[in-house]
């Protein structure tokens, strides 16, 4: 494929997919935005940048992730087959830890002395407060304080790693409001803060940075699926709020046309109902957070906060390269309920015996829906990017059940 | 030409030999009826230029103070067309007093860029400041406003660099911002000397009025800030004194107006001897 129709080149020097990321920041955080453009730039050139990571991903977070063959459910859908790749063994529990790593080596390189972060269901704040124990470095993780209450058990696995967990009382109190906040604490501590964003979102470099982190997913998928199938996947299928694990699992494969990829938003209460966080099938272009995308957004401009039953993914945007995906049509992007996760998770845990997180609860919802349709050499792979045990209370609460 | 509004009034204070008052105040905080009353009234307060906050749900740059202002007032209903319309009431009755809109990208966004600047333009609107466009983005707003008539004010901050300076102080217009702090609106204050030595950097970079702001709270930093700067930006100590004459409900207290342009005149002082 020539550079000219790879969808694996951008963003461009201003940090734009198309018509969408961009730096739309403050005056005072663009020369810290630039440095950490120029910084990432030359680590990412230097070998032992590279050598350093993999060598925390190996023997910190446990990669590579196993490729699962989930055969049970397979035969219970009775068509595609299905795998999972499975990121929710990583340490912590998520795929959030793939991108702290890369970022905190980052700030250590760049001689920062003081990490920030938002959160919304906790992942990538725990992910976060967990590298900053290892470096020796103090944390500051900002978090919706609706969420703080949906997710209580992160707040207190925060709070044993040594993090300090700011809660964010403007709006809806969820991960829009955390990531204000951080913004806001940045902007007020340039000297010694690194910011580490947890989702292909923000400012450039930050969409480009976070997916290049999260590569990893799909770049091991190719390898596993090679030794394990003798070929390219067909279908790859992830969750989306900010848009990371699905950026990580896609984005190796962006050029190969055959492998069909599906990205699954958080429908909420229903996209009929307005209570929703699904930005690309129920949103439209603006500018927030240092980028343009699609957002839940009034005729006034005015930023509307989602629904989700998922803290995850209970966010009004999502990362530009998405929302530059969605438009030329190389990723499908739809979205599925509370209700349909609901019932995926309860499914998983009885076929597979795995607890998922919400989020990936929402992409098996899809593979729910399109497996049994499909032939059963059509190889399917969902990014399991989380493990549920933060979501048992909120689980129960939604089936009746008192803890 | 409305765009000159600012250039005459800095001249205007020039000849005087005193400099100038900007207050911020934020579009239908606490409801449209007080804000029209405040607004009407800050011209014989002593504010000289009159900063109006469009109000967002999300605005990053700004504390606790401006943040609160900007959810009272979309609470009340609050959009871009009714703060277009009450700058075009205010022209009805003041002709000289410039005013600037300042805020965030999306909305304007949302409203199309073309039909804003027209808009603006049209209602008696004489600048802009838009907090999360910077130089890079200059084609999006900065360039067709200047075009359509408008004074595009950039803020210049203490991250600004000298290898920097140069871009943020092209494309502008007006005057400068220089923000005095890292940090967002209403929360800490610059010691003077520090304000002092930025704008001196600034003053070799251009020849445009320096206005300063963040953390400016009352008369004696304003009259501190002033020997130095052109104008001094008052925003969180103003609107804190209409959030403190809300009842338990959000609503206006009798005298809230008259609280609010008697604090205006206590700053003014700082400029006016």
């Amino acid at each position: 494929m020539s550079l000219a129709n790879s969808f694996r080149t951008g963003p461009d020097a201003r940090g734009f997919f198309g018509d969408f990321g961009g730096r739309f920041v403050a005056e005072t955080l663009m020369p810290l935005v630039l440095e950490v453009e120029r910084a990432y730039t030359a680590a990412k050139a230097d070998p032992s940048f590279q050598a350093e990571l993999d060598y925390y991903l190996a023997h910190y977070v446990g990669r590579p992730s196993p490729l699962w063959y989930a055969e049970r459910l397979t035969q219970h859908l009775g068509g595609a087959k299905i795998y999972f790749k499975r990121d929710e063994l990583n340490h912590t529990g998520a795929h959030k830890i793939n991108n702290c790593m890369g970022q905190i080596l980052l700030a250590r390189r760049m001689g920062k002395r003081r990490i920030i972060a938002e959160t919304g269901a906790g992942q990538h704040g725990v992910a976060t407060a967990t590298v900053a124990a290892l470096f020796g470095l103090p944390c500051v993780v900002y978090m919706g304080e609706t969420d703080m209450e949906r997710q209580k058990p992160n707040v207190f696995r925060m709070r044993l790693l040594g993090a300090e967990v700011r809660p964010a009382r403007s709006g809806r109190r969820t991960l829009k409001d955390a990531m204000n906040e951080a913004l806001r604490d940045w902007v007020a501590h340039v000297d010694d803060t690194f910011y580490i964003i947890g989702t292909v979102a923000g400012p450039h470099p930050y969409p480009a940075m976070v997916r290049d982190f999260q590569s990893v997913i799909g770049t091991e998928l190719r390898e596993q699926m090679h030794r394990a199938e003798g070929r390219l996947p067909d279908t790859l299928v992830a969750a989306i709020g900010g848009g990371s694990n699905a950026m990580g699992l896609f984005h190796p494969f962006l050029d190969d046309p055959d492998v069909k990829m599906i990205g699954v938003e958080a429908g909420g209460h229903g996209l009929d109902t307005g209570e929703h966080c699904a930005s690309l099938t129920g949103g439209r272009p603006g500018v927030l957070h240092g980028n343009r995308t699609y957002l839940l957004q009034d005729d006034d401009g005015q930023i509307i906060e989602g629904h989700s039953i998922s803290a995850g993914l209970d966010y009004p945007g999502i990362g530009p390269e998405h929302a530059w995906l969605h438009d030329l049509k190389r990723v499908e992007y739809v979205a599925v309920t509370d209700k349909q996760a609901l019932d995926a998770f309860q499914l998983c845990a009885r076929t597979e015996g795995i607890l998922p997180a919400l989020e990936p609860s929402h992409a098996l919802a899809e593979v729910t829906k399109r497996a049994p349709n499909l032939p059963k050499d059509h190889l399917l792979v969902m990014n399991l990017c989380g493990r549920g045990d933060k979501d048992i209370f909120a689980v129960a609460e939604h089936l009746g059940v008192s803890l | 030409m409305s765009s000159s509004r600012i250039a005459t009034r800095f001249a205007e204070l020039k000849a005087q030999n005193r400099r100038g008052l900007v207050t911020f105040i934020t579009a239908g905080d606490p409801d449209p009826a007080t804000f029209e009353a405040i607004l009407a009234g800050l011209p014989a307060a002593g504010a000289d230029v009159l900063e109006i906050g469009m109000p967002f749900t999300d605005p990053m740059a700004d504390g606790p103070a401006i943040q609160a202002s900007s959810l009272r007032a979309l609470s009340n209903g609050q959009t871009l067309t009714r703060t277009l319309a009450q700058v075009a009431a205010f022209r009805q009755t003041d002709q000289t007093t410039p005013i600037v809109l300042m805020g965030y990208y999306n909305p304007i966004l949302a409203r199309g860029v073309p039909t804003f600047l027209a808009e603006a333009r049209a209602a008696g609107v004489d600048g802009l400041i838009i907090v999360d466009l910077p130089p890079e983005h200059d084609d999006e707003l900065n360039l067709p406003a200047r075009a359509a008539g408008l004074d595009f004010i950039r803020l210049a901050t203490p991250t600004t660099d000298t290898v920097r300076l140069p871009t943020v102080l092209s494309n502008t217009s007006g005057f400068v911002y220089y923000v005095a702090i890292a940090g967002i609106t209403g929360t800490r204050s610059a010691d003077t000397d520090t304000v002092a030595k930025a704008v001196g950097r600034l003053r070799a970079g251009t020849d445009l009025p320096i206005a300063v702001g963040f953390g400016i709270r009352t008369p004696e930093q304003v009259a501190a800030i002033t020997r130095h700067a052109d104008a001094a930006v008052v925003g969180s100590a103003i609107v804190e004194r209409i959030a403190a004459k809300l009842d338990g409900a959000g609503r206006a207290t009798p005298g809230l107006v008259e609280h609010v342009l008697g604090f205006v005149k206590t700053l003014a002082s700082g400029v006016r001897g």
